[in-house]
Parts: C-alpha cells; structure tokens; sequence
C-alpha cells in the first residue's frame, strides 16, 4: 500500500502545481513547484536552523551551523554573479541597520527557542503535523502582519543605511561572504572541539559549570561525544537547498522569503474580519495594498510557503502516517506567545532565518550579519528560557 | 477518542478549511492582474515581488 500512498501525495502535488498555475500563471505554479521543494529537503533532511544552533549552544555540536554555513556558501557563490550581472531582473534581499533589526533579531532569536521552530521551521513541522508548530502559525501569521504595519514606525527610530557589499563588485562579495562563513565554521568547530578536550568533571568543576549556566548557557554546555562526524542529512540538505535557493531567485527574481506572506495572510485575515486597513502606514500603500487586493496566489513568498507546507505533509507522510506526541497546555501556550513575537519581530528585523539570515548574507548585505549575531545571542537566552519552563 | 486522534481529526480540518478560503480568496480578488513572464531571469523587466527585507 505505500505505493499507493505515495502516488497520492505526487499527484496531490502535481495536481496543487496544475491549479495554481491556472490561477495565477506559469511563474506562481513553478514557485508552488519550488515550494514543495523547499519543504520536502527541509523536512527531509530535518534541516532546522532552530535546532542546529541549539545543537551548539547546548551540546556544543557544530554540524547544524556548519550547515548552515555551506549553504550561505553555495548560494552565494550560485547567484551573486547573476544578480550583479541581471541589470535589475534579480535583487538581493538587502536592509538597512537599523535599531529595530538589533531588537527584533534578538527578539527573533529567543522567540524561535520557544516555539521550537523558526520562520521555515514553523512552516515544515506545521505540514509534518508537529502540535507545537501547528499552534504557532497562526500566531506567527498575525504578528507578522501587525509587526509590517509597525514597521514603518520602527524603521523612522534610527539607524544606519543598507550596506551592499555588491557594490565592490561580486568577486570582492563573494570573498567577503566565503571569509565571514568559514570563519563563523571554524568558531563552531573550535568550540566543539574545545569541549572534547575538556577533562573528566571534578566535583570542583561541576559546581563551577553550574555557575556559569546561571549567567551563560552556552559557555556551561556540555561536550558532544566525541568523534562525532558530520551527518550526510546536513551536507546534503545544505546542497539542496542551495540549489532550490538559486532556482527561486532565477524564476521570481529575488530571494526566496516566509515573512512577508504570512504578513499577507494575517491582513487578508483581519480585514476579512471588518479591520480596516485602507489607512494603515504599511498595507495601506503601494505596493503592499495591491498585494492585498491580489489573491494569495499571486503573491510571491505566499505561493512558496503553501507549497513548503504541502512539501513537508508529503515528506512526512512518504512512509506512512507521522506519529507525533501532544506536548503539555504549558508548552502549548508558550509556543503560541513566541509565535506572536516571532512574526512581529521578524518584520522589525526585516524578515526571519530564510529572509534575513540566509537572504541577507547570501545577498552580501551586512544585515544578514547583524541579524545572525543578535539572533544568535538571542538564541542563548531563549534556550535557557525553554530550559526553566520544562521544554 | 483519544487526544492524538482529536489532533488528527482538528489538523485535517484545518488544512481543509484553509484550502477552502484560499479557493474562496482567489475566486473573490477582483482586481485585474498582469501575469508576469514566467522566468525573471531574462525578462527584461524589474522584480517585483513583495519582500520581507522591506519590498
């Protein structure tokens, strides 16, 4: 019978391509193509950028960073060339510094320890059918979509404009790119290594350990075990990903992004309930406005995120029915809370993982940095957070 | 019935519901669209997409 469950979900999926190509045209049903894609290796693969930096900063386990970091790698060096030669038909997710990327990123950062899953992540195990992620996304959606209308309020706090390393040209860039990513590798693989190192735990050295897990979580992480190799899952799904990454910038014309759909869905879905948005300072305007008017077919990250949910239902159910755990009411209405947080903060941060973190760096936009080091501090809170309330 | 099964009941019903209102939203947007070429690269116009770094 598993053949016939998976020439289900293929034509399921196929059928879902057909449609939304139909409706909205060749380019949004390649995209939906794209997006089940996406959902599929990140299922797959259990490609999580939440978990990967939990794995360093609670077992000092490197490979998810190294991951992540092969994947900035390769996307870069597949699409800086083509943006910096397109003429405009390709943008790079580019952002200004500003105060509220520093907030927000960190808010970001603690907030996705908490619901176990980041932008992408809350997406796929939402599909997967992970209770947590399943409680999260709609309270993602809806900050998402209060957090833009704020955001033009954020943006006028202050900061510094957009650094575009793509303006010393892409070799420069990409050079730029490939120091900052094996540096940021070799950090997380010293850091491992320096864990293995470490002696057998003296009484002394405990107490000292709990110390230091009182003010910093990361620095108190026990080793791995040792002679851990890098796990095919990662490498592979960095791959992957790359490639899909390249593809999506080739047939929408800029990176691929979460947010600023699930931004839509929250607003089509207060204003279905009688809020008015004609006046608000973000959906209000163009282009935003017109986004509104338009289907959520139409919409670029909207059409890839549903074919990222469908791509993850697929990838876990190819074997079978997905077996899960229904986690306490506690954790439940936790997650829900960072939920909001993540889609609020996400858009002062100008966007999430995919958007800001991935997008950014791999656009050589010295936000993508900024962004990966407050998230990842943030991250270091949040994970101590989810420690006390039992997750 | 036990909770993981209400889970499962709730998780298809959801997914069913907003499958729905996606078909509902795309029958109901009125407004006149100009369907883009269906590759960027080498389209010779601009991108245009809406964008979480703030597009």
């Amino acid at each position: 019978m598993r053949w016939l469950n998976r020439t289900f979900l293929i034509t399921g999926g196929l059928a879902g391509v057909l449609a939304v190509t139909l409706a909205a045209g060749l380019r949004q049903g390649l995209l939906a193509l794209l997006g089940i894609g996406f959902g599929a290796v990140l299922q797959g693969a259990r490609f999580g950028f939440t978990t990967g930096w939990r794995d360093l900063i609670e077992r000092r386990d490197p490979q998810g960073l190294w991951a992540q970091m092969l994947l900035m790698v390769l996307a870069a060096a597949f699409t800086l060339p083509l943006i910096a030669g397109s003429g405009g038909e390709l943008v790079g997710a580019v952002a200004p510094l500003t105060i509220s990327l520093v907030l927000g990123a960190f808010l970001f950062g603690a907030a996705m320890q908490l619901a176990d899953g980041c932008g992408s992540g809350t997406l796929y195990k939402a599909g997967a059918g992970s209770p947590l992620s399943f409680v999260v996304l709609p309270t993602f959606a809806f900050g998402s979509f209060l957090g833009a209308s704020h955001q033009p309020a954020w943006i006028a706090a202050g900061g510094l404009p957009a650094v575009d390393l793509l303006a010393f040209g892409w070799p420069t860039a990409l050079a730029l790119t490939v120091a900052g990513c094996g540096l940021v590798a070799w950090l997380a693989g010293r850091a491992a290594r320096t864990a293995q190192g470490a002696a057998a735990p003296t009484p002394q050295a405990v107490a000292q350990q709990l110390v230091r897990a009182g003010t910093a979580s990361f620095a108190a992480a026990p080793a791995p075990a040792p002679g851990t190799r890098w796990a095919r899952r990662w490498w592979l799904g960095a791959l992957l990903l790359a490639v899909l990454y390249l593809l999506h910038l080739v047939v929408a014309g800029q990176p691929w992004g979460i947010v600023y759909g699930m931004g839509v869905w929250g607003a089509k879905a207060v204003s279905a309930l009688g809020w008015d948005l004609s006046g608000d300072a973000f959906w209000g305007v163009a282009p935003h406005a017109q986004r509104l008017a338009d289907p959520i077919l139409a919409d670029v990250t909207s059409v890839t995120n549903i074919g990222l949910i469908y791509g993850a239902i697929a990838a876990s159910r190819w074997n079978g029915p997905a077996d899960f755990s229904l986690p306490a009411g506690k954790r439940l209405a936790a997650a829900a809370v960072a939920g909001l947080v993540m889609g609020y903060s996400a858009r002062m941060a100008f966007g999430c993982n995919v958007g800001a973190y991935l997008g950014g760096i791999a656009s050589a936009s010295l936000h993508g940095w900024v962004w990966f080091a407050l998230a990842f501090a943030g991250s270091i809170v949040g994970v101590r957070i989810r420690r006390r309330i039992g997750a | 019935m036990d909770n993981k099964k209400i889970f499962r009941a709730v998780f298809a019903l959801f997914w069913l519901v907003a499958l729905g209102l996606l078909v509902l939203d795309t029958a109901r947007s009125s407004s006149v669209r100009v369907e883009p070429p269906p590759i960027a690269f080498g389209s010779g116009q601009a991108a245009s997409g809406g964008h979480c770094s703030g597009r």
